[in-house]
């Protein structure tokens, strides 16, 4: 690759202009203020020339070449033509050829009215057919996956999404099938395309061949609203457009954010908005009764919470949530309980996540991008492509494409491995052994020791299951902090939940990354806030256990399903059927909010505006194009109801308020506004803190000393993308991903056994449930996996040990 | 002067010519004998340059003057031996695999020990079973007398050699397209550059040349550069292979030197035409080549120079010979037929305008001609090579495309006539 900065002259239609050396000439022409028609170039994948529409002439010592500019690199001198008679009449005939077999059936085609074919068509192409013959003709549309559709009579045969699904997603399921004029894309036989990616094969498709089920014959695309947002999936942030018809979302399409998501998503980003819209959304304040849940007003609702909270000695609430939130409303919450209740008990994890500090406030930390450049890349986390997928894009592309060494340390195969220089499995529990043996570099580890020794280095670390003590991912980056210029990426996944974190929803924490034992720092906060609890406060399992041994009375549930999301659902259970008081913020009854006194309507994705942060400390606006449900309402305007009924002020009277207090309150958060995050410089987002802005924290990594646990079977439990979660079980387009339940082992393990593959067995820990086995070689010997929250495996949870026995069909 | 080079083993043993008994008893490894204990590999390269020794495939590439373009520093490198041979009317390539295979392995042997080549490849069609056979026999005879494997004759150079057959694509006869077909891929050919010898297979340096090409390098270099340049004219030295087919009293392969004119290839070596009938056009180097007719053209030498100056090629040496009862738009019709099956569909100009120009011509056929057909016929055409020139322009990845479009602008230029009689007694009919 040339330099960047070095700079070359090309005549460009007549016009001297400079451009980047070695740059495609598609690229820097358009660069110039010359637009080329394409439709396989995409500048996001590999140049393959194919569509032929844009060829230019290209001065060579043998005269005017027509050549492709999407595969020609500028060079020193170079005179090239985009008008000429001989391009102009190229781009008419292969404009011409392309749309001989095209149906033009515009009029019932989604992607009518922002088609790149009809719009070509209307700036280079010819004005009328010459051609008599019967078009070719393909049975329209077929099912390619559980999302997509493909009309191969549409296509034009770009290889767009052939090429995603093998160079970006790494998943290549859809191929050219023969030859010449019967050239068609498909499905290798009996394999749907289910890839996780699909969806982007939609966005980027430049006809209307591949339509996504959720949206289909939804809208036309002059009658959508369109707003930037991010989605909330995961702690990743990819830029979106969330498009809506008649006050109803009906679509998300990625936008290239380059240091993010740069134009990709998950498909769980783009469809998950089908929740949004559900008919089990909450649309009322819920009170419970002798008989039950019944709906009443907010006036009664408020009332009664406003009481029962202020009848509670503030130390006896605990709140639990938030990460599902913006910054506003975890700000405002985190006002709440602090200020208002006055209690030290707040956590955003379930503990299912990392240490607040190290997760908040890790140095050195890691930017997405900084993967660009790392010759090295140490994965010791969750399984990317399930929990993380469009950083799992980012990961693939840097050791696919940009050379990056790639250690991947998980007990089972993951979705990287295939593109990962060294993959280490390991048994939960033993992780410690494992990392004294890597930062020793003894035995087959020493060449993966090696391999760590070219910097830069770049650091994911996260906890690979749900059973794994957090503070693994602490010991872990304490050793990779010491590789040469070493940064990390802290991985915890839900939605907002640094953006929580960093509102102060954390016992350590209080807002801006500043520690409660920051004195300083904590008082400047009471000339704010008034008064602050003494002493901290108790993270999630603190206050179930609390819950239940009655030195909690009360709890405040802000968007948080412990039944589902604590590793312990037995735990969380019986804590909040213990708790006197339980009132939930939610969007849907969930197992947690069923148990609540009161449940309270909130605004869902799309339905508020505010700022999130994601996991690399980047600062994102959210907007709102849709308006809340029935009289649900933002999280942050109900909470400064309850406020001002217990006879205090939160004084949030919008939520561009809360942002301007946050940004004088919260040092990291010092200077960050909407506007610089709507218009200004801050369109990829902002990195707090700013430059020239202190964080009070910084924490440094360190080892301290989690113990070596040796289980058999050791018990590997982690998310899978498409889970039983609140809001993927109200998406219709999504809900039926889930994997099936089961519980997998190692061949040799199943052996011990004398289980088969689908033999039943009985997985018993505080609950037990009964699973199919799957073998699965995969996974290190000694390690059972069982995927965590699909509807048979919740009540397990995330047990530390086990106990398998065979279902005999026998024993009757 | 010598005259035969490549054809004389097969001539003298046709029982046996392909064991490496014969080959051995008739001087067979003799010039890999020498390469190896007497010259270096810069020696066989200057060998090979000095005998200006163009590439039989098709495009006449000067092989010496590309053997200079890998680049130095980049190892491994390649051979690939191209015996894909698919050009309609083509055969030359299988008579010297079936026939002579250890001449071709002695080639690749002594090519490969010039290029520091450690890996060669014969991709041969599948629908060459015999010769793929053949060749394969051979090289395991080779590897049992020593002469492959490794330290090869105690020279301390080493080359293993992997034959692949194709699996009935003529794409795969364009060397990117072959290349990817050999790395497993779909036959499509690659955006050039970078061309072979910088990123070929497995995108490393690559050198692909033609089976007859190869056959010849033993003879180079047990002979002398200079001696194979002597023979034949300056810019077309050596022997050629052609393949003789369609009406002719005597079709085969020849090897002949070249410089003598048409007519005395088509009524000299092929013996004239079946019935004394009048010779009404002829194809010079494969069905992609522009059509050559009498009156213009029977005169002119057999050089590759001076058929490119005619406005067609010598190509991969396939003579189709038609004579006075032939339908020319019926044989257009058919070559442009064959262009568009073997469209590997890739660009979008080849993928569509092939099939289209082939429908266009059935109709005209068929009885279902207009008019405007002509012109439409010579546009597609020109939107699949801008220009309609010699040598092609294209708006296509690879030659293919152009090639459907010399039979048609063969016709329009010298039959026009009979295109439009058939559209002129089709008038008012509607077929498709």
């Amino acid at each position: 690759m040339a330099d960047p900065s070095e700079k070359v002259t090309i005549t460009l239609d007549g016009r001297q202009v400079e451009v980047p050396a070695g740059e495609l000439l598609i690229k820097a022409a358009e660069e110039a203020g010359t637009y080329i028609p394409h439709f396989c170039w995409h500048p996001r994948m590999k140049p393959v020339g194919m569509c032929r529409m844009c060829l230019v002439e290209v001065e060579t010592p043998r005269g005017k070449m027509l050549t492709t500019s999407c595969t020609m690199p500028v060079a020193d001198g170079m005179v090239v033509e985009t008008e000429s008679a001989v391009v102009k009449k190229a781009h008419e005939g292969v404009l011409e050829f392309l749309l001989i077999n095209h149906p033009l059936d515009c009029p019932v085609c989604d992607k009518g009215g922002e088609c790149p074919l009809q719009d070509q068509t209307l700036g280079y192409g010819p004005g009328e057919s010459r051609f008599v013959e019967e078009k070719r003709h393909h049975e329209k549309p077929i099912s390619i996956s559980d999302l997509v559709y493909l009309d191969r009579e549409r296509c034009i045969l770009c290889a767009r999404c052939t090429r995603f699904s093998e160079e970006i997603s790494g998943d290549p399921l859809i191929e050219f099938v023969e030859r010449g004029n019967h050239v068609e894309v498909n499905t290798f036989p009996d394999e749907p395309f289910a890839s996780y990616f699909s969806g982007n094969t939609v966005q980027i498709c430049p006809v209307g061949a591949l339509t996504a089920k959720p949206y289909r014959f939804r809208a036309r695309p002059w009658d959508l609203e369109a707003v930037e947002s991010v989605s909330l999936v995961d702690s990743v942030h990819s830029k979106v457009s969330v498009e809506s018809s008649q006050n109803e979302i009906v679509r998300i399409s990625g936008v290239d954010n380059d240091p993010t998501n740069q134009g990709w998503l998950s498909d769980k980003d783009r469809f998950i908005y089908e929740h949004v819209h559900s008919s089990e959304r909450l649309t009322t304040p819920l009170v419970r009764d002798r008989d039950g849940f019944r709906e009443a007003s907010w006036g009664e609702a408020i009332g009664l919470v406003a009481e029962r909270l202020g009848a509670t000695p503030g130390a006896a609430v605990a709140g639990i949530g938030g990460a599902r939130a913006t910054n506003e409303d975890a700000y405002a919450f985190s006002k709440f309980m602090r200020s208002i209740v006055v209690t030290p008990h707040v956590d955003a994890q379930l503990d299912d996540g990392l240490d607040p500090e190290f997760a908040a406030a890790v140095h050195p930390r890691a930017r997405i991008d900084d993967l660009e450049q790392a010759a090295t890349i140490l994965l010791w986390g969750p399984d990317l492509k399930e929990e993380f997928p469009v950083l799992y894009l980012r990961v693939r592309r840097a050791a696919a494409h940009l050379g990056a060494t790639l250690v991947v340390v998980h007990p089972r195969i993951t979705g990287l491995d295939p593109v990962a220089t060294h993959t280490v499995r390991y048994r939960p529990g033993e992780g410690p052994a494992i990392l004294k043996k890597l930062a020793a570099g003894e035995g087959d580890l020493a060449d993966v020791r090696a391999a760590l020794g070219q910097g830069p280095v770049v650091a994911l670390v996260g906890r690979p299951g749900l059973g794994e003590d957090p503070r693994l991912a602490e010991a872990v980056a304490a050793f990779a902090r010491d590789l040469p210029d070493a940064t990390i990426m802290p991985l915890v996944r839900r939605g907002n939940v640094f953006g929580a974190l960093d509102m102060g929803l954390a016992p350590t924490l209080l807002p801006g990354r500043v520690s409660i034992t920051d004195t300083a720092a904590r008082n400047a906060l009471e000339d704010e806030w008034g008064a602050l609890p003494d002493g901290v406060g108790s993270a999630t399992t603190g206050i179930l256990s609390g819950l239940v041994s009655g030195e909690q009375e009360a709890l405040v549930l802000f968007g948080a399903d412990p039944v589902r999301d604590h590793p312990n659902p037995t735990l969380a259970r019986s804590g909040l059927e213990a708790a006197e008081f339980v009132v939930a913020f939610d969007l849907f009854l969930t197992d947690s909010s069923r148990l609540a006194d009161v449940v309270l309507p909130v605004a869902a994705f799309g339905e508020t505006a505010g700022t999130v942060t994601n996991l690399e400390g980047r600062v994102q606006k959210v907007n709102q194009i849709v308006p809340p449900p029935g009289r649900s309402r933002a999280a942050w305007s109900i909470l400064d109801d309850i406020a001002t009924a217990m006879g205090g002020s939160l004084g949030a009277t919008s939520a561009e308020r809360l942002n301007k207090e946050i940004a004088r309150v919260a040092p990291v958060y010092r200077g960050v506004t909407w506007d610089m995050l709507d218009w200004g410089e801050g369109r990829e987002g902002i990195v707090v803190p700013l430059p020239g802005v202190d964080q009070p924290l910084r924490h440094i990594p360190v080892d301290t000393g989690v113990a070596t646990v040796t289980e058999r079977p050791a018990v590997h439990t982690a998310r899978v993308l498409y889970d039983d979660g609140a809001m993927l079980r109200h998406c219709p387009g999504l809900a039926g991903l889930a994997p099936p339940a089961a519980i997998h082992m190692h061949p040799r393990d199943a052996a011990v056994l004398a289980v088969r593959d689908g033999d039943r067995v009985v997985v018993s820990a505080d609950a037990s449930v009964e699973l199919p086995v799957v073998i699965d070689t995969g996974l290190a010997e000694g390690v059972v996996y069982i995927p965590f929250n699909l509807v048979e495996t919740a009540p397990l949870g995330a047990p530390r040990s086990i106990r398998i026995d065979a279902v005999r069909e026998d024993a009757s | 002067m010598t005259d035969r080079i490549l054809t004389v083993r097969m001539e003298a043993h046709p029982e046996d010519s392909h064991t490496l008994a014969t080959y051995e008893a008739t001087g067979g490894y003799q010039a890999l004998r020498k390469a190896l204990t007497s010259m270096t590999p810069d020696d066989v390269k200057a060998e090979v340059k000095a005998s200006n020794i163009r590439g039989r495939g098709g495009a006449g590439f000067p092989t010496g003057v590309k053997w200079g373009f890998l680049p130095d520093d980049l190892r491994p490198r390649y051979l690939v031996v191209n015996g894909d041979e698919s050009e309609p009317g083509t055969f030359k390539d299988r008579i010297l695999l079936e026939r002579d295979p250890h001449q071709l392995v002695e080639g690749i042997i002594i090519s490969s020990y010039g290029l520091d080549v450690h890996h060669a490849f014969v991709y041969i069609r599948g629908e060459y079973p015999k010769p793929a056979r053949r060749v394969q026999h051979a090289i395991d005879e080779a590897y049992a007398a020593g002469y492959l494997g490794s330290d090869i004759l105690g020279s301390g150079f080493s080359l293993d050699i992997t034959v692949h057959l194709g699996g009935g694509a003529y794409i795969c006869g364009e060397e990117t397209a072959l290349l990817n077909s050999l790395e497993g891929r779909r036959g499509e050919p690659r955006i050039k550059p970078p061309f072979p010898a910088v990123a070929g297979l497995y995108a490393k340096p690559t050198i692909v040349n033609n089976v007859e090409t190869i056959s010849n390098v033993p003879w180079i270099v047990a002979n002398g550069g200079s001696a194979y340049a002597a023979i034949g004219p300056e810019r077309s030295a050596g022997t050629r292979m052609f393949s003789l087919s369609g009406h002719v009293n005597r079709p085969g392969d020849y090897e002949i030197v070249m410089g003598m004119t048409w007519r005395d290839l088509i009524y000299g070596i092929g013996g004239g035409i079946p019935g004394d009938r009048a010779l009404k056009t002829w194809i010079p180097g494969g069905a992609s080549a522009p059509w050559f007719v009498p009156d213009e053209h029977l005169d002119t030498p057999v050089t590759i120079d001076d058929v490119g100056a005619n406005g067609s090629m010598l190509g991969s040496g396939a003579v189709i010979v038609m004579d006075e009862t032939t339908d020319v738009v019926a044989a257009a019709h058919r070559i442009v037929k064959f262009f568009a099956h073997e469209s590997c569909g890739q660009c979008t100009p080849c993928r569509e305008g092939t099939t289209w120009l082939e429908r266009v011509l059935w109709r005209i056929l068929n009885g279902a001609g207009r008019p405007s057909d002509l012109d439409l016929l010579l546009d597609i055409c020109d939107n699949i090579s801008p220009g309609l020139r010699w040598p092609p322009a294209m708006t296509t990845i690879c030659p293919l495309g152009p090639s459907a479009v010399s039979p048609i602008t063969s016709i329009m230029r010298h039959f026009r006539d009979e295109v439009e009689a058939k559209i002129r007694t089709s008038e008012g009919a509607s077929v498709g």
